[in-house]
Order: structure tokens, then sequence, then C-alpha cells
């Protein structure tokens, strides 16, 4: 039983982290309906970032975190200009081969600059485990798990609750309608993409004790982030998260109970299933058809 | 410019609209023919490659072009076409046998993949041949009594007609032009049929297709186990080729290639798949002048531009470093495929449609002709 709950309690901590890369393809899915798949990518740079600002510079850790995630931004930003802005609208197709596109040029680049090493970032967290009864938990496991909720919730009430959220769903809805409406469009879409580059690497500094950094880690994680974000239903904040925290179950279970070789096709296995069941993933909105 | 009249319906579904093109796909024909006694042994190598990269391009066209259901699991039905072959050699099963069984059973995958796939659009599509692809290459690599896992499999030379056809003989050249010739045929015979003018319509549109009475599952379902059917014909040549497989050949890495081969070649058409199969083989050896020449070039220029010879060396070294620095592969493949997506959506094929155009209304030529119109996002979700 203590084995089934600690394998659970990795298997969420695991899952967040998932969750908080599928948190980014939602966000820019539900603003533009571009599937970005070179999120893992923006991670893995906004990774390398911090490192050089922590690692390198030798910037205190949270001022690190900071301009990284203000670098990002601005990198999100640009990368929306130059690669999806020209495209936006055009078949889904060009755009996924864009940004596969785009996830080669970043990896390959970040290579070149910081060599193919694993770094690793000192963090306040590093090390330390919290112990509850005889459940043991890892400060940087459990940080990811709380940055998951707070930046889950505050995009979820950003969406809802504020201006700009809704004017970026409208823009999804109908882009030229939009226009009509008085909204900014180009400015709403680079302003998600800046979010969304953010949002990535929030994640690649928070996982940097745990996966370390090296410049295909965010083709790997990336890879099963993006089922994370289907099975919750593409385009919904919540859903990335369950979604990201179901994987990471899945995972960690079949790779505790399966024989080996599960660990890794298991969730591929449960989202075929899923999708076989409900096309449109669990938190996904229904289709409907018009002509 | 030629005016093709057309009377009856025949005339617009001929195979030849008019002789130019039987003298020049015959000229082609004869230049591939004759080949292997005038090119050295390094580029027909490259060029048995790019036979089987283009069939399956034609093979991925079928599906993502003319069906337009996207997919990035093509890795997978090359891997069981591949495997299919090896492990059924080993019981000296004739050629022709396994050739035709690998085909048969990477159509029958397809078609079992084309089922839940059938419910499935756009994105979800793309993951769920994703999945397939990685759990078909965790399933060779642990499935170790019939595909030996991770140590991989020794294939063995095409035994044809008693003789023995090693990977280097300009017979095997032979078969995978072939090969990729009987694949191009069949495949423009198919367009032409009601089956091909199905898929055409269900990618145009999906929902007019069902109310002109296209049984879209069907069309779906036989466009996927066509699709894998040919992909499967080509990993038997994949494997015979390379004389060695293992399953960490079929990654998603491949399955990118292979939709790097018909957007480069031009998505619509089946020159583009060639075209493209062309230009992704050229790439590594393109890489490779770059590490090994181009330095010593730069060099030179600089150096006839008056630099001093102990710069032109530095110039020269600094070139080679970048030449040779870790991953410049992979930046190449990033630029060509955004660069393409941007600016070249039609494709080296698109590309060459211009350049015929242009000599063709020589000087009424208007750059408007091929302008993307503006297109603003609506949503996928309520279509």
């Amino acid at each position: 039983m203590l084995d089934f709950v600690q394998q659970l309690v990795s298997g969420i901590a695991l899952g967040c982290v998932y969750g908080l890369i599928a948190l980014g393809f939602v966000l820019v899915y539900k603003a533009t309906e571009v599937v970005n798949f070179a999120q893992g990518d923006l991670m893995m740079l906004g990774g390398f970032f911090a490192f050089t600002f922590i690692g390198i510079l030798g910037l205190n850790y949270w001022v690190g975190f900071a301009g990284a995630v203000i670098c990002m931004a601005l990198f999100g930003m640009l990368a929306e200009r130059l690669v999806v802005r020209p495209i936006l609208g055009y078949p889904q197709f060009s755009i996924i081969m864009a940004t596969i596109g785009l996830g080669y040029f970043l990896r390959s680049v970040a290579g070149m600059i910081w060599g193919t090493d694993d770094f690793k970032i000192e963090t306040p967290f590093s090390n330390g485990v919290l112990r509850i009864g005889s459940l043991v938990l890892a400060y940087d496991k459990l940080s990811v798990i709380a940055a998951t909720i707070i930046l889950c919730t505050l995009l979820y009430l950003f969406f809802n609750r504020t201006t700009l959220g809704t004017a970026m769903r409208a823009s999804s809805e109908n882009m030229l309608a939009a226009y009509y409406m008085g909204i900014p469009v180009k400015r709403v879409v680079s302003i998600v993409w800046a979010i969304s580059a953010a949002v990535a690497t929030c994640a690649g500094v928070l996982l940097a004790p745990i996966t370390f950094i090296h410049s295909n880690v965010g083709l790997v994680l990336g890879l099963k982030a993006f089922p994370a974000a289907v099975l919750g239903g593409f385009g919904s904040i919540p859903g990335a998260v369950v979604g990201g925290v179901l994987i990471g179950v899945i995972e960690s279970m079949a790779g505790f109970y399966l024989p080996e070789g599960w660990k890794d096709v298991a969730p591929y296995i449960v989202l075929l299933a899923v999708l076989l069941l409900k096309p449109e993933g669990l938190f996904g909105v229904h289709a409907r058809k018009k002509v | 410019m030629r005016f093709l009249f057309k009377t009856d319906y025949d005339d617009d579904i001929r195979l030849f609209p008019h002789s130019g093109y039987v003298y020049s796909y015959g000229l082609l024909l004869i230049a591939l023919l004759i080949a292997p006694y005038v090119l050295s042994s390094y580029v027909m190598s490259q060029l048995v490659f790019v036979c089987i990269y283009a069939t399956v391009g034609v093979g991925l066209m079928i599906l993502t072009g003319f069906t337009g259901q996207a997919s990035l699991g093509h890795a997978a039905f090359l891997a069981i076409g591949a495997y299919t072959a090896a492990y059924l050699q080993q019981f000296n099963v004739p050629f022709p046998v396994y050739f035709l069984a690998a085909g048969l059973l990477t159509g029958v995958v397809g078609a079992l993949v084309g089922f839940p796939a059938l419910r499935l659009q756009g994105i979800y599509l793309v993951i769920a041949t994703i999945s397939f692809a990685f759990i078909v290459e965790e399933i060779m690599a642990r499935w170790e009594s019939v595909t030996n896992g991770n140590e991989g499999m020794r294939v063995k030379a095409v035994q044809l007609l008693g003789a023995t056809v090693s990977r280097d003989d300009p017979t095997f050249y032979y078969l995978c032009l072939a090969v990729l010739v009987l694949t191009i045929v069949g495949t423009l015979n198919l367009l032409r049929s009601p089956t091909g003018r199905a898929f055409v319509a269900i990618r145009d549109s999906e929902t007019a297709a069902r109310s002109m009475g296209i049984n879209v599952s069907l069309y779906k379902v036989k466009s996927f186990a066509i699709s894998a059917a040919i992909t499967g014909f080509a990993g038997v040549l994949f494997a015979h080729k390379l004389s060695f497989i293992s399953p960490e050949m079929f990654t998603l890495q491949l399955s990118i290639e292979f939709i790097i081969v018909i957007l480069i070649g031009g998505i619509f058409s089946l020159h583009g798949a060639v075209l493209g199969a062309i230009f992704l083989v050229m790439i590594d050896p393109f890489l490779t002048y770059l590490k090994d020449d181009m330095p010593g070039v730069i060099a030179g220029i600089a150096a006839t531009l008056g630099a001093s010879p102990e710069r032109a060396g530095h110039i020269q070294d600094a070139a080679s470093a970048f030449a040779s620095a870790n991953g410049l592969k992979g930046a190449i493949y990033g630029i060509i495929i955004v660069g393409f997506v941007l600016f070249e959506p039609l494709g080296l094929y698109g590309r060459w449609l211009k350049i015929k155009l242009f000599f063709q209304l020589f000087p009424l030529y208007k750059r408007a002709t091929f302008k993307r119109q503006k297109i603003y996002v609506k949503s996928e979700r309520n279509r």
C-alpha cells in the first residue's frame, strides 16, 4: 500500500511537470488554434537562459529566474512575429511543420551555443525532502506541483475573467470578427506567445534540478506533454493539468507494476484508447459540424 | 502556349495529356536506365535512396496530400515492412513472396490504424499517428523472439530468379526504380479513378464529400491502407539497402523526414515526392561538402579579395569550426522547413510551375498569380 501511495505521489509530481509544459501548448492553441510543436524547445531555451544568468553570471536565483522569463517572453514574441504570423490562418498542417522546423532550429542552435552536456542549476529547493509519515517527497518536486497549481489558477482566471483573456478567446473563435469588434488581434497573438514562452520558461527552470538542462530535454518532455494536452482536451487549461497528472500517474504505475518497456508506451496506449472513445479529449468541447 | 482541346471525359483523365509528356518522360526514363553505366557507385547508391524515399513520399502523398489526413507515423509502416522482410527471409521465403507479404501486412496494419483515425481530425490525428509510431517502435525493441530486439537484424542480399543481387548492384537499383515507377503509375491511375476522386473530395471538404454520397469512412480507411502498403514495399527495399535494421532507425525523426520530403517537393503533386526525395537525400552530401571543401573555398575567396595568408588561415579555421559544429544538420533542417512553409508553400514543384508559367506567358507573367489569399483564423472547434 505504501508503495502504491509513493508511486501515486511521484506520478502526480511527474504529471505536474507534463501539465506545466502542456499549459503552454494549450495557451497558444486556445488563443490562436495553433499547435506549437516547439513548446518543449522554448522550455529548454528558457532553462538555458536561466542557467546562463544563474550558473554563469552568478546572479541570485530569483533574479535570474525573472530575467530568463522576461527574455523568453520577448523571444516568444519574436518567434511569433517571424515564423507564425505570416502563416496564421493557413491549414494547421503548415503551422505544425513550421513549428517543428523552429524546434529543430532551436535545439541545434542551443547545442551549438551551450554544448551538449547536462547542466544543473543550484536552486533554493534542490536539497531536502518533506516527510509525511513514511512518505517521502523532494522539495524540488513539490515546487513543481505548487507552481503548476498557481500558474493553472492564474491562467484560468486570466482567460475567463479579464478583458484580454476574453479578447484572446474571441480572436481564436473568429479572427476577422474579432478585428471588426476592435480587438487588436496581432497584439493579442503576440502577447499570448509571450505568456506561453514565459510559462515554458517557468517549467524549464523548475525542472532544471530534476531533469537537468540539455539541448534535447525539450523534445523528450515535449513529446510526453503533448499527449497530456490532448488527453485533457486541447484548449482546456484545467484539462492540461489533469491530463498531465493522468499521464504521469499512468507512467509511474506502469513503470512499477508492469514489465519493463511498458513505462514509455503506456501513456500512448491510454491516449489512443481515450481518443477512440472521446475524440475531443476528456475536457474538450464537443465539436459541432457546420457547413 | 499550348491549349488542349478536350472533347470528352477520357481526354480529361488521360495519363499523358499530350505528346510532349511522352517525349520528356521517355527521355527521363532512358536517362535513368543508363545511369548505372555512367555515374559513380556513390551517386548510384544515393539514387537508390532517392527511389526508396520517393516511394514512401508517394505513399504519404496519397494520405496527406490527396486525402488530407496528416500522418507523423509513417516510419512505423516502413519498420513493419522492413521487419516482415527480415523475418521471412530467415525461413528462405523467396523475395517476391515476402515483398508482397510485407506490403499486405503493412496495408492491413494501415487499415487498422485507419479505423480509430476516422473520428480524429487535425491535431488529434497527428498525435494519434505519433502514438502509434511510438508503440510500434517499442514493440520492435521488445518482441525479441521475432525482431531480435535492440540488437537489430541482419538482412541478406536479395535472391531473385536464382541470382544474388547485392545492395550495390545495378540490378538492385533497377529493382528500386521499377518499384518507384510502378508505384507512381499505379497512383496516377488511382487518382483518376473514382477512388482517387473521392480522396480529393474528402480532402477538400468532408461534409461536401459525404453529401455527394461518398462513404467517407470507407475511403479514409482505404487511403490509410494503400498509403501504408506502399510504405511497406519501400520498407523491404530500405531493409535490403541498409542490410541491417534496428528499432532506433525508425524514430519520429524519420517520420518527420518523410513529411519533409512531401513538404519540400510540393504537397499536391506526385512530382513533389520525387523532387523532395532528391532534395532530402542531397542534404547529407551537401553537409559533407560543407565540412570538407567549403572552408578551403572560403579561404581561397578571402585570399583573392586581398586578405593576408594568415588571415585567410583564420577564416578557414573559423569556417571549418562552423561547418563541423554539432547539430548543424538540425539547424539546416529547421531553416529548410520554416523557409519552405513561409516562402514556397507549393514546394519545389510549385517553383517549377512558376518558372514554366513565366516562359509560357512570357511578357505577361504576374507574381500575383500564385499569391496566397489572406485567410483569417476561424475556430476549428465549432466547424
